[in-house]
């Protein structure tokens, strides 16, 4: 379990333009931070920077845990569940196979009882190709449950959903906050939490 | 089961169930080696001479088809971020891939070159030469194409660039496949070529990922 996440003076930088400079923040265990801004402000990229999958132009990002600091971005990969633009769904797998992909490359065993809680229980067998796009979100929600990771990265939550697939994923935020998880979503809605946030 | 396993059995699985894998290497493996004696004609001894060369070349080419794709889906829709976080170091990914795709595309292409060379009055010795030839080359061919595929993942047509960045890495396993066909025909044997092609295919399984993964971290930041 990681007990903090900091950003230290973070900048971002795409081609000649600077999305941010000298941001930071901290997040501790059991806390929630939207970040906030217009389209282009540079959310998916700050949390793209916080999985490892960019490098920040100047500052840097240190996660701590009880083995100490972590400032290593594969490491620090290594915690994150990661919900992206793209769910990462093949056509060609079933609801089920998907899920179990994913479970045992996290190094996980996929409880049935997860897709049941993201309702997708009678879907199960069909192939991901017949999902709508609330669907293909709820099953992303369900590999993000059976990752079972502690630092939570989401770039728009909320999107493709309806009133109670959003209702979802405010629930399963607020649960892995009370579990002492981190949570730290890109969204123009507001996640409900008595949570921080942060405009870019 | 252990995420480089879980990794190759879905590649695998998704090769088999999207049919452009395997199927579209075969079919066009078969289709080179069915026009090549129609243009050359009946000459027997000129089709079982250059049939070593041609066959070769046409597996690789077959093989090149699905490469671009060897990374390439699971970049565009997200999955290789998640593959990216998984305890599976890149590298790791990166092998299981490579060998998930000769599974579906060097092995079959392997298991049916016996039938094609009987269209190139192969005699049977030289027939067992390539056979083995691609048996130990094709891993290369798929090893190497994904260095290729890792460095054009975000280029659009990158399937257009990414022959011309592996096909002049593939001389050595054209050739040396090539040259112990050869080297049964005209009675040189064909061992030392064999053993060559063995240690190139060695050395690209073994250093193809380390590159591969570059090339996937890289265009996973940009």
């Amino acid at each position: 379990m990681i007990t903090s996440l900091t950003a230290e003076r973070l900048a971002c930088a795409r081609g000649d333009r600077r999305l941010f400079d000298g941001l930071s923040f901290t997040v501790r265990a059991g806390q929630a931070l939207a970040v906030e801004g217009a389209n282009g402000a540079g959310k998916t990229s700050l949390l793209r920077m916080l999985a490892g999958f960019l490098a920040p132009a100047a500052g840097r990002v240190v996660v701590k845990d009880a083995s100490g600091d972590i400032t290593d971005a594969e490491l620090r990969g290594k915690r994150v569940g990661w919900l992206g633009h793209h769910d990462g769904l093949k056509p060609q797998l079933t609801v089920r196979e998907q899920l179990d992909f994913y479970s045992a490359l996290h190094g996980e065993r996929a409880d049935a009882a997860v897709l049941d809680h993201v309702g997708l229980t009678r879907q199960a067998a069909l192939p991901c190709r017949y999902l709508s796009a609330g669907q293909k979100r709820r099953l992303a929600l369900a590999r993000l449950l059976a990752s079972n990771r502690p630092l939570w990265l989401l770039d728009e939550p909320f999107a493709a959903l309806d009133a109670s697939g959003q209702a979802l994923v405010a629930q399963l935020m607020a649960r892995h906050c009370g579990q002492g998880g981190i949570v730290i979503a890109a969204t123009h809605e507001p996640l409900g939490l008595g949570n921080e946030s942060l405009r870019l | 089961m252990s995420p480089f396993l879980t990794l190759l059995l879905r590649d695998t699985r998704l090769a088999a169930r999207s049919g452009g894998g395997a199927g579209l290497a075969l079919a066009f493996f078969a289709l080179v080696a069915t026009l090549v004696p129609l243009g050359v004609g009946a000459d027997l001894a000129l089709l079982a001479r250059v049939a070593g060369g041609v066959l070769w070349v046409a597996a690789v080419l077959a093989a090149l088809l699905s490469l671009d794709r060897l990374f390439q889906g699971d970049h565009d829709d997200g999955g290789l971020e998640l593959i990216a976080l998984s305890p599976l170091p890149l590298e790791l990914a990166a092998l299981a891939k490579i060998c998930a795709h000769w599974l579906s595309t060097g092995l079959p292409l392997t298991l049916l070159s016996p039938v094609l060379a009987l269209m190139f009055n192969l005699p049977p010795p030289a027939t067992l030469m390539l056979f083995l030839s691609l048996l130990t080359g094709t891993p290369a061919v798929s090893a190497v194409g994904a260095i290729g595929a890792g460095l054009t993942l975000s280029l659009k047509r990158g399937g257009l660039i990414l022959p011309l960045i592996i096909l002049p890495l593939l001389a050595p396993v054209v050739i040396f496949g090539a040259g112990s066909v050869a080297g049964v025909l005209d009675g040189s044997g064909g061992a030392g070529a064999l053993e060559l092609l063995a240690a190139f295919a060695a050395g690209a399984v073994l250093l193809s990922p380390f590159a591969a993964a570059a090339g996937c971290r890289l265009n996973l930041g940009s």
